[in-house]
């Protein structure tokens, strides 16, 4: 006989067998983000090109408005490219967010009718976004040959750093408020204005320096410590700031665990109030 | 003795019921409520946020002890809200029990409802790696089994059609597909066998007993197809208001749970504790006879339905929607008689009453019928009652001549229609 002995309990504790059983699921995080991909850009006239349309032209407008005609600075950086940097990693963060805050809401079919490690199911919406992480970039590569940027070698090595902070941040806020959603559908009204405020905290249309000595006040948020990294490694503006990343990397680190703990304490009550 | 695969101990499980106020809340009259008197509304809702008020408890499962071998099929049975869907719920992992354990000696597959995460979107070869992944099969386990899904289905030529296209029959047979391909050592089903037409019913029990006969896994299954229990299970379980009433041989248990339902349609209805809704309305009597006033029922017969019912009200009730619903013994709708189907001829009513409904004529078969009652106030269920009464139409000779032949029906098909046949001479 198969020697898997599964004991039910009221009270289940976080235990190292979670993470085992998602290892065993993990064709899950695979087909859960497979599914997300082929679905979304179905009966679409132009499919995956969303992806590098959506911001493509929040750059072009923001580079109108606030490039030209509200002559924002740029630390000396063309303003295209300097708010296409900012924008890419931004976009990561605020889709992967939303995605996964909403999550389990709309996947109430499963949640309620299938077992397997809830986990999986916020995790595998941050997934999908990394692949319109990297269409997205193609523009900014084309960008890079025509305004002449090299990036050096530590700015490349630095962007999959930059990329598992953002993807710490975006996961633990989201798996904190997927859990809140569940109960409370209030979220699905807050999330988005809340996402356009912290568009505006953080420094994706704007250089850190134009807050002057209260600069350091924008170091709570980890994407500052992202964006600015990812400008100074892929376009030199400014050394690159480590220890305004480590603290950023703390945080998303203590925000991560505060995310998995409260998803975990909750997860097994989401079918009975979803 | 070998050790038992499934050992339940003590299981039980509470809900909180929270009680909503108005059912839908409209914005317009949550701003009313908020001019009329500001400072109740809101108390009313920070007590409601922090749990005060409004909250009741509700034991859906209570003490459940039992235990199953390898390689049985253990059929549930119970009426509707006994208990059997928690149940199953808490063995899959999908809730959690509030007291006791549960001991699984194996992989568990669950099968709570047909098509669990199918994308109308994607094609059916698609949606079968889905569902088979969600399902807990591996990707190699999917593809191994791909043929013989598809061949079991039947859907061949529509693999590569996005399942939102399929009939609802197609639709059906691909989801049960998948699922019967799963191989867990215990397998929970959920009345997944009342969809579908008969021929693939029969299919999909044919592919039961193959799993339970020939490779030895363990079924636990609920249904409300006793003919299907019967034939596939040995032993039963028989849950009522969330507790165990017998666990036996299926056919003792199968008895027993149909003289329950005759006991219940025994009670009077005013004695009734086996009722739902609000209860400011409640139905104490109900008597039905045909249009000669005589209570025995023949097949024909224009029904004459009288209820009587008592309320908490003062003034005359207004806003007042009637129903019953007839099923046969398998709880299988057959028709419905609703106060809202027909011109509202009901406008108010009185505190206290009776209401009648007269029917056309009924063209049931020989059988055993069951009523449910509900009644509706504002929209909000104040009174519903299963197997409120019993409708038996006997074989003795007296079913309705609807073919005018003297040669009356005594099948027992459910329903007949007048007909006629004849050559057709051209």
């Amino acid at each position: 006989m198969n020697n898997t002995i599964t004991i039910i309990k009221p009270k289940k504790t976080f235990s190292l067998n979670d993470f085992k059983e998602i290892w065993q699921y993990r064709e899950l995080f695979y087909f859960f983000s497979w599914k997300d991909l082929k679905v979304r850009y179905k009966q679409t006239a132009i499919g995956v090109l969303w992806a590098i349309f959506q911001p493509f032209i929040t750059m072009v407008v923001f580079t109108i408005f606030f490039g030209r005609l509200a002559k924002m600075p740029s630390d000396g950086i063309p303003y295209p490219i300097f708010v296409y940097t900012g924008l890419l990693f931004w976009q990561f963060f605020s889709t992967a967010l939303s995605q996964t805050s909403m999550s389990l809401v709309s996947n109430t079919a499963i949640v309620t009718k299938v077992y397997f490690p809830r986990l999986i199911l916020p995790i595998s919406g941050v997934i999908t976004k990394f692949v319109d992480f990297f269409i997205a970039s193609l523009i900014l590569i084309g960008m890079m040959f025509y305004y002449n940027y090299t990036p050096n070698l530590a700015g490349l090595l630095i962007i999959p750093l930059l990329l598992l902070i953002t993807f710490m941040a975006a996961t633990g806020g989201g798996l904190f408020l997927a859990s809140i959603n569940v109960k409370y559908r209030d979220v699905r009204y807050i999330l988005p204005f809340f996402i356009q405020i912290l568009l505006f905290l953080t420094p994706v249309i704007y250089p850190t320096s134009i807050a002057g000595r209260y600069s350091w006040l924008l170091a709570i948020n980890p994407m500052t410590g992202v964006i600015k990294a990812a400008r100074a490694a892929l376009l030199g503006n400014a050394p690159i700031n480590w220890e305004l990343l480590g603290i950023s990397f703390i945080a998303v680190s203590i925000l991560l665990i505060i995310g998995i703990v409260f998803f975990k304490k909750t997860e097994r009550y989401f079918a009975d109030i979803i | 003795m070998e050790e038992p695969i499934i050992k339940v101990t003590n299981i039980s499980k509470r809900y909180n019921i929270t009680h909503q106020k108005g059912g839908y809340v409209a914005l317009r009259d949550v701003l009313t409520n908020v001019a009329k008197s500001p400072f109740k509304f809101f108390k009313h809702k920070t007590k409601k946020i922090i749990r005060k008020e409004g909250k009741e408890e509700f034991w859906a499962l209570k003490n459940i002890n039992f235990e199953v071998k390898k390689g049985e099929v253990i059929g549930i049975i119970g009426a509707n809200g006994a208990g059997k869907s928690t149940l199953l719920k808490i063995l899959s992992q999908i809730t959690p029990p509030t007291t006791g354990e549960i001991r699984l000696n194996g992989k568990v597959g669950s099968l709570l409802e047909v098509g669990t995460g199918f994308h109308p979107e994607l094609t059916g070869r698609e949606n079968i790696m889905l569902n088979g992944a969600i399902l807990g099969m591996s990707k190699k386990e999917i593809i191994k089994k791909f043929n013989d899904i598809v061949e079991f289905a039947g859907i061949d030529k529509f693999l590569d059609t996005p399942v939102k296209r399929y009939s609802s029959g197609m639709y059906v047979r691909l989801a049960f597909s998948v699922a019967a391909h799963m191989e867990p050592d215990i397998l929970i089903i959920d009345e997944v066998l009342a969809v579908g037409d008969a021929e693939f019913q029969k299919k999909c029990l044919g592919k039961m007993n193959d799993i339970t006969k020939k490779e030895g896994r363990t079924i636990l299954f609920v249904s409300h197809n006793l003919a299907a229990i019967q034939n596939l299970c040995k032993r039963c379980i028989l849950l009522k208001n969330g507790k165990i009433e017998t666990i036996g041989e299926t056919k003792n248990t199968i008895d027993k749970y149909l003289n329950i339902k005759s006991n219940l349609i025994n009670t009077p209805l005013r004695n009734r504790l086996d009722r739902q809704g609000e209860g400011n309305i409640r139905f104490t009597d109900i008597k039905i006879t045909n249009s000669e006033g005589l209570e025995t029922i023949k097949s024909g017969d224009k029904l004459t339905i009288k209820l009587k019912y008592r309320s908490n009200f003062e003034k005359d009730i207004e806003d007042i929607r009637i129903s019953a619903v007839l099923y046969n013994n398998n709880e299988k709708p057959i028709f419905r008689l609703d106060s809202d189907l027909t011109k509202k001829t009901i406008k108010k009513m009185k505190p206290n009453g009776e209401i009648l409904c007269e029917t056309s004529r009924i063209n049931l078969g020989t059988g055993i019928y069951y009523f449910n009652l509900a009644i509706e106030n504002h929209y909000k269920l104040q009174d519903y009652i299963s197997h409120a009464f019993t409708l038996e139409i006997k074989n003795n000779n007296m079913l309705y001549d609807f073919t005018n032949t003297n040669k009356p029906n005594q099948q027992v098909d459910n329903i007949f229609i007048a007909h006629s046949f004849k050559e057709h001479l051209k």
